[in-house]
């Protein structure tokens, strides 16, 4: 018999960031601090989703974590919220440490805010919108995972994530931006550029350890002849973990700053890299946070801009990758946005065979590494190989050797998952296949 | 035992529909007010169109995944909660009882069908019971209140079985099918039981968010 979310078996795991802001609370800062964040940043939709739900369980089906541990009811969504939230409504923020302690782990880790759980629930109750308010809880609380707030920090001191200083950046751009050109010359990667049609903005592991997909866009936009920039200030990186620890303020600046780098680069639009947490940042998140309704200059992720290039003739796919494929759906650019349809246009254009994994498009399960879960590093890296047995599976099923994801956190997660169930398989962002296939005129 | 069934079945009643319908708009319109306050963001995303097709997926059976992929719990639901609604507002006793008071009366459904959808309903909170009691996932958010308002709504419908059909005593079980079948009205817009009020809501906002501004379905 469950006593209504009291029972929970984990084990314990030892996180140095969680660990030492629980040291530092007290029950009445809880309750205090509790109150009011209920009071000021919680209204109508908290109340109604915590009224309406009628306990049916009829979510739990949508969550990976809850397939992949033999249905154990206390990961599925609704048991989630009944661990957390519920809880600190109910009890007015009179709650242990202890208890905060856990509902950081539920919320910071075991659940990747993929939004599926949305869509199969009755009435469509936002769980993830809830598990939100716990982490931002968690985080007025100083209650964060360690890895999460480290890249947390490097985005308030350099407004980038992974603490790239100025110069760095741009010696990395003109590294590869060398490199190309042995292969591909004139090429540029125009730093500064103002009045550009496009800005292109990446996520900060691009330049730490990804710099190959830096070249890679370069080749591309080159062979488009497109009329293109990177920014040579802060503001370059579109990432975002402050959306996923909660602090939102932090959240702001860091848009802010990236609309207004490509404001003052004149450019008529972004693009941005295959990254969905940033596209969800820059298109749901943190631009309402700065009260933009949509955004202040049209976004594009790079879905959308390889399929334009590729339907316009701009790029031309000279041969097909050498075996068939399968499309993982990243759920902030496919349930954020829709591009399922035209990220398999594109994989299909470059591949000879296109194998589906089931379910897919809206319905896909996600990677468990999305929703900052991966960016809590390796205390937890477990809760998420773990939580995903049963991607491990839809990707065997495939019986194909490449998996494409468009996504960076996509890339992270599967290849934990992929190692550790020892799956045969390596995996591709788009532009990869696109570099290796694309009409390269100057050959 | 007439006195106290003109009590119920008179200032009671009254006082039943009065807390009902108040009560029931004062919550939508706290509802309402309170987001426009803290939640401008559902305002700010309502779609029409996203809102009705969502609303729309969820409320024809087996339009939505999760429904295809529970085929027994969606016969039951909406067996359910069609004969919930319909059977009070059709059934004979209900609808003399209104052209009595109130001299105006519409079409009732024949007494057969009225009782056969009371069963439904009974029947159907005996499936809600042992689901609670038997599917993990159920029973581990189910909390004292989920079961008591199981009870709250299965009540009106038995004891009307029961009075219409004069087993046991009638006077009594008529006493408790009025009682009940009040207090279930009066529970609406205070217990969880407001989901009737707040699904239109939540359905049309996750429809617009998913629809208007992720592109994406929601079923
Ligand atoms: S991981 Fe996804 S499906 Fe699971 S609870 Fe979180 S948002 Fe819902
Ligand atoms: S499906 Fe919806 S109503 Fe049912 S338990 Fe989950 S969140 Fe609550």
């Amino acid at each position: 018999m469950y006593s209504n979310g009291s029972t929970m078996t984990r084990e314990p795991v030892q996180d140095d960031g969680l660990a030492l802001g629980l040291a530092r609370l007290t029950p009445e800062r809880i309750a205090a601090t509790t109150q009011a964040f209920l009071k000021e940043e919680t209204g109508a939709r908290l109340q109604v989703y915590l009224d309406t739900c009628v306990h049916c369980g009829l979510c739990s089906e949508a969550c990976h974590y809850y397939l992949s541990h033999d249905k154990d009811p206390s990961y599925s969504p609704v048991g989630k919220v009944n661990q957390t939230i519920l809880q600190l409504v109910k009890k007015n923020g009179r709650v242990s440490p202890e208890f905060i302690g856990q509902a950081a782990r539920v919320a910071y880790t075991e659940c990747n805010l993929c939004r599926r759980c949305s869509m199969y629930c009755p009435f469509g109750i936002d769980i993830a919108y809830m598990v939100g308010l716990v982490r931002r809880l968690c985080f007025k609380l100083g209650v964060t995972p360690k890895y999460l707030q480290d890249t947390v920090n490097s985005h308030s001191a350099t407004l980038n994530q992974m603490w790239v200083r100025e110069d760095e950046w741009i010696d990395s751009l003109q590294w590869q931006e060398g490199e190309a050109r042995d292969e591909v010359p004139g090429l540029r990667i125009p730093l500064e550029k103002e009045g550009a049609e496009i800005m292109y903005s990446v996520i900060g592991p691009e330049p730490k350890f990804r710099t190959q997909l830096i070249y890679q866009a370069a080749v591309i936009m080159h062979a488009a002849g497109a009329d293109w920039t990177m920014p040579a200030t802060p503001g370059w990186d579109n990432s975002d973990m402050a959306m996923y620890s909660g602090d939102y303020e932090l959240m702001g600046r860091l848009k802010r700053a990236h609309f207004e780098t490509a404001m003052r680069l004149k450019v008529k639009r972004i693009v941005m890299g295959e990254c969905g947490h940033a596209f969800r940042s820059i298109h749901d998140v943190g631009n309402r946070w700065l009260g933009w309704r949509d955004r202040p200059i049209p976004v594009i992720h790079a879905v959308q801009y390889y399929h334009e290039l590729l339907t316009s003739g701009k790029i031309r796919i000279a041969k097909k990758y050498d075996e068939a494929v399968t499309f993982h759906d990243p759920c902030n650019i496919v349930r954020g946005m829709g591009l399922g349809d035209m990220g398999r246009e594109v994989a299909k254009a470059l591949t000879p065979e296109l194998v589906e994994m089931h379910p897919n498009r809206e319905h896909n399960y996600c990677c468990c590494a999305g929703g900052g879960v991966i960016n809590c590093g390796p205390p937890f890296r477990n809760t998420r190989v773990s939580g995903n047995k049963i991607k491990a599976e839809q990707l065997a099923a495939t019986g194909v050797k490449t998996v494409i994801a468009p996504c960076h956190n996509c890339h992270g997660g599967l290849e934990d998952i992929i190692h550790h169930y020892k799956l045969d398989m390596k995996i591709k962002f788009l532009g990869d296949l696109i570099y290796e296939c694309m009409e390269k005129p100057w050959e | 035992m007439h006195d106290v069934y003109q009590f119920v079945s008179g200032p009671l009643a009254w006082a039943a529909f009065g807390l009902f319908v108040g009560g029931s708009l004062y919550r939508i319109a706290a509802m309402i007010l309170l987001a426009r306050r803290k939640d401008v963001q559902v305002f700010e995303y309502m779609s029409l169109r996203y809102a009705l097709r969502s609303i729309l997926h969820w409320s024809v059976p087996f339009m939505s995944v999760n429904m295809r992929q529970r085929p027994v719990m969606t016969v039951v639901t909406f067996l359910f909660h069609l004969c919930l609604i319909l059977s009070p507002l059709f059934v004979l006793g209900h609808v003399v009882m209104f052209d009595t008071s109130f001299g105006f009366s519409w079409p009732a459904l024949p007494d057969q069908l009225a009782d056969a959808m009371t069963l439904v309903v009974v029947a159907a909170c005996l499936f809600f019971l042992g689901r609670r009691l038997s599917l993990a996932e159920a029973q581990y958010v189910t909390s004292f209140s989920d079961y008591a308002i199981l009870a709250l709504v299965a009540a009106p419908f038995i004891t009307g079985f029961l009075a219409y059909h004069q087993f046991l005593d009638y006077q009594l079980m008529l006493v408790l099918h009025i009682v009940s079948g009040e207090a279930m009205l009066v529970a609406i817009p205070f217990t969880r039981l407001s989901h009737m009020l707040f699904a239109p809501f939540t359905r049309a906002y996750i429809g617009s968010e998913f629809g208007a501004v992720r592109h994406a379905r929601d079923w």
